[in-house]
């Protein structure tokens, strides 16, 4: 372990920045929590005395990885996650960053409650956390929370996490409010009335199951009552997990007329369509449903032409009594951050996307929208970092997970690219046993 | 019959607004009030210039300061004021506010005073009505003589308005106060900006020829006069702010604030003040800085101008013809 002034030497490394386009054989040297310095050239005559030296074998050495959507449980329901579990588990995942939603009990939508979280945070000693906080009071929908005051405090964003934000004046008085001190509101874009009572995709699948589906209008009528309401005002706008052909054409639009949106998807959105649910599999069952092969084939170009900025992992983590039941009694959701590099590197395997490009949405691209410190290689910057082997094939085991819930549709998927080592502020907080 | 509207240096029948009043106009009702402020100072404040002239004040909303200046002008110039409030009239017995304006004037009042929480009320009462009007606030629209006394207070402490940099901050979508003080300053040659949360701030505000900032420090930033807005609490229920300690976080007007103004910066709230809502009471009671008891005085002095006005513009009328 290095200590505070400790110099760390990471040598034989395949260096991957998705911001400078950086794809190159070299070392880089840490020091304490910063990157001191990387390149090609550097320590080509060797490692000087005093130096820790890491041989990373000519893997990739990326940033760390920056969740921008999870749900960490802590506090209020900690048999199904906690700060710590998340923590190991993002550690696994060579995450180094993650964004909370303020779903938990109580709801983060006071002042002391942020502090809490990033109190507690600090204390698991692992990945850098950043709570969301909730734009209305109790997540109700009725009553803006003390935006200015809750982002004093370190609310990184605006969520009401798995509720949209339904009444038009509430969400336009949210979103002009924020813009007073520049804001982030983040969206779950799903019209409650058209998706209530649904927990699968509306079509032949749910039909044959004998399940309400929730139409994809759900998600595109949403999402363009939010465009429109944007049209007026300077808001940062964030829609969360798309999964819909309609409303990423409705996003990629938006952009091309220079509205200020950006948005996300997650793994399953494009690993995975509505078969997955077939024998009623609540492993599969989230919140937007998964849909149609067309749906998932258009999230993958929405990432290929940058409509979709960012994967998150939508880490959801659910113990057996809330999913081993009827499938419309199931919760929603499905864990995540253990899966997330595998299934995005899938996009690079499979010729869907370039490597860095993949990168860029794990990494720089959600460091830029939230405006956080690192996501980059970079002189100077927070030495958060990943170490994975890119090519190496192996089977998704959910009983290895350190997440405390095991709630995975992956299990036994077979896929490629394996993390080897994750560095948060310059410390080894992960490392593969050989 | 009278005609009206013919005095050289005020020719209109009414006072509605600031908007549309030209520089010289507004600076003939700011000369005259200087000339009532000694007067109101003196022990014996009483003149006999509208003897036998009739006002009525009529309050179809709630208030104090302004119902009260105005009878304190009608009375120190000796004319007969009458003070409705709705509380008392018959609008409570379900008569339109036509109706009432049509009552009133068969009385033959010279001048109605009138406050209604509608904006533009005022006006459509003015148009049926033979007497001169003076808009005592209207809605959201205009409250111009406190406009005009926010002008005395400001030029004799600043001895001009042209030039000055004037802050006006808070509430002012819902505020008329804001917006007569806007045509006002911007017809005299201040140049005002508006420092406010975005939700509080009416589309389009920036074309009445104001600057915006969401940030105090920022907009307060050479400032000669801070002028401060009531915050009504209600405000909070349509979700323009989320809660009174955020409000006072960010808006409210403490010391750390106003060191961003002139060192001589002048503070202004035309009242009644919310105390740590939209102003701390340690710059409220600044003796040197604040100049809020000021204002309720130049009241006084502005509505004997502006009655005496308008009432001598439609009588030398009426005697020439």
């Amino acid at each position: 372990m290095t200590g505070m002034k400790g110099r760390t030497a990471y040598i034989n490394a395949r260096l991957l920045d998705p911001t400078s386009g950086l794809d190159k054989k070299g070392a880089l040297l840490t020091e304490g929590e910063k990157i001191l310095d990387l390149g090609a050239k550097l320590f080509a005559d060797g490692v000087p005395d005093g130096i820790e030296s890491i041989d990373c074998s000519g893997h990739c050495l990326a940033p760390g990885l920056i969740d921008a959507r999870t749900q960490l449980r802590e506090p209020g329901d900690e048999h199904k996650e906690t700060i710590r579990t998340a923590g190991l588990a993002a550690a696994a995942g060579g995450v180094t960053t993650m964004l909370c939603l303020p779903n938990t009990h109580p709801i983060i939508d006071e002042v002391a409650l942020v502090e809490l979280v990033k109190r507690r945070a600090h204390d698991a000693e692992l990945v850098n956390i950043h709570p969301y906080a909730a734009i209305t009071k109790g997540l109700a929908g009725e009553q803006i929370t003390e935006m200015g005051l809750l982002a004093e405090a370190g609310a990184v964003a605006f969520t009401d996490s798995l509720a949209a934000v339904s009444n038009a004046m509430i969400f336009k008085r949210a979103l002009d409010y924020a813009s007073t001190f520049n804001l982030m509101l983040v969206q779950h874009p799903e019209d409650p009335d058209l998706a209530n009572g649904g927990v699968m995709n509306e079509g032949e699948m749910a039909t044959r199951l004998g399940l309400t589906g929730i139409p994809t209008a759900a998600e595109t009528i949403l999402l363009e009552r939010d465009l429109r309401l944007l049209e007026s005002t300077n808001a940062r706008y964030h829609a969360a997990h798309l999964s819909t052909t309609d409303a990423i054409e409705a996003v990629r639009k938006a952009k091309a007329r220079g509205l200020n949106i950006t948005c996300e998807t997650a793994p399953p959105y494009f690993a995975l369509n509505e078969t997955a649910v077939g024998d009623y599999r609540t492993f599969a069952k989230l919140s937007p449903p998964l849909r149609g092969e067309t749906d998932r084939e258009a999230v993958i170009e929405g990432l290929k032409d940058g409509t979709i900025d960012l994967i998150a992992s939508d880490h959801a983590p659910h113990d057996q009594d809330s999913k081993r039941l009827p499938f419309i009694q199931a919760e929603s959701g499905v864990i995540g951050l253990e899966t997330l590099l595998p299934l995005t590197l899938e996009l690079y395997h499979n010729g869907s996307l370039p490597l860095l490009r993949a990168l860029e949405a794990v990494t720089s691209a959600p460091a830029r929208i939230f405006r956080l410190s690192g996501g980059t290689l970079s002189k100077g910057g927070r030495a958060d970092l990943v170490l994975f082997d890119l090519d190496k094939p192996w089977k998704i085991d959910v009983g290895r997970f350190r997440s405390k819930s095991k709630n995975s549709p992956f299990d036994e998927r077979p896929v490629q690219g394996i993390v080897l080592r994750t560095v948060s502020a310059g410390r080894s907080i992960f490392v593969r046993g050989t | 019959m009278n005609k009206i509207g013919s005095n050289t240096f005020f020719p209109h029948k009414n006072l509605l607004g600031m908007e549309g009043l030209l520089a010289d106009e507004i600076s003939h009702l700011l000369d005259l009030s200087e000339s009532y402020v000694e007067q109101n100072r003196q022990a014996n404040k009483k003149r006999p210039l509208l003897q036998g002239r009739t006002v009525i004040n009529l309050f179809f909303e709630s208030s104090t300061r302004t119902r009260t200046s105005f009878e304190l002008a009608c009375k120190r110039l000796s004319a007969d004021a009458i003070n409705m409030s709705v509380s008392t009239s018959a609008i409570k017995k379900g008569e339109t506010l036509l109706d009432t304006a049509m009552t009133l004037n068969a009385m033959h009042p010279d001048v109605l005073v009138v406050r209604h929480p509608h904006s533009g009320a005022v006006k459509l009462l003015a148009e049926k009505v033979t007497c001169s009007v003076i808009n005592a606030g209207d809605g959201s629209h205009e409250h111009p003589t406190q406009a005009l006394l926010d002008a005395l207070t400001i030029r004799r402490r600043k001895k001009r308005l042209e030039g000055l940099r004037v802050a006006i901050c808070g509430d002012v979508l819902h505020s008329r106060v804001a917006r007569s003080n806007i045509h006002l300053l911007n017809t005299m040659g201040a140049s005002v900006c508006v420092v406010a949360p975005v939700t509080l701030l009416p589309i389009g505000i920036e074309r009445l020829g104001v600057e915006i900032f969401h940030n105090m420090a920022e907009g307060l930033k050479g400032c000669d006069i801070v002028m401060m807005l009531r915050l009504q609490r209600e405000r909070m229920n349509g979700n323009f702010i989320p809660s009174l300690r955020e409000y006072f976080h960010f808006f409210g007007l403490d010391a750390e604030k106003l060191a961003n103004a002139k060192p001589d910066a002048l503070i202004m709230h035309p009242g009644p003040m919310n105390r740590g809502v939209e102003i701390d009471s340690e710059v409220a009671d600044d003796i040197a800085r604040s100049a809020i008891h000021e204002q309720v005085e130049m009241g006084v002095a502005v509505r004997m101008a502006c009655l005496e006005t308008l009432i001598s513009s439609v009588a030398n009328e009426g005697e020439a013809s």
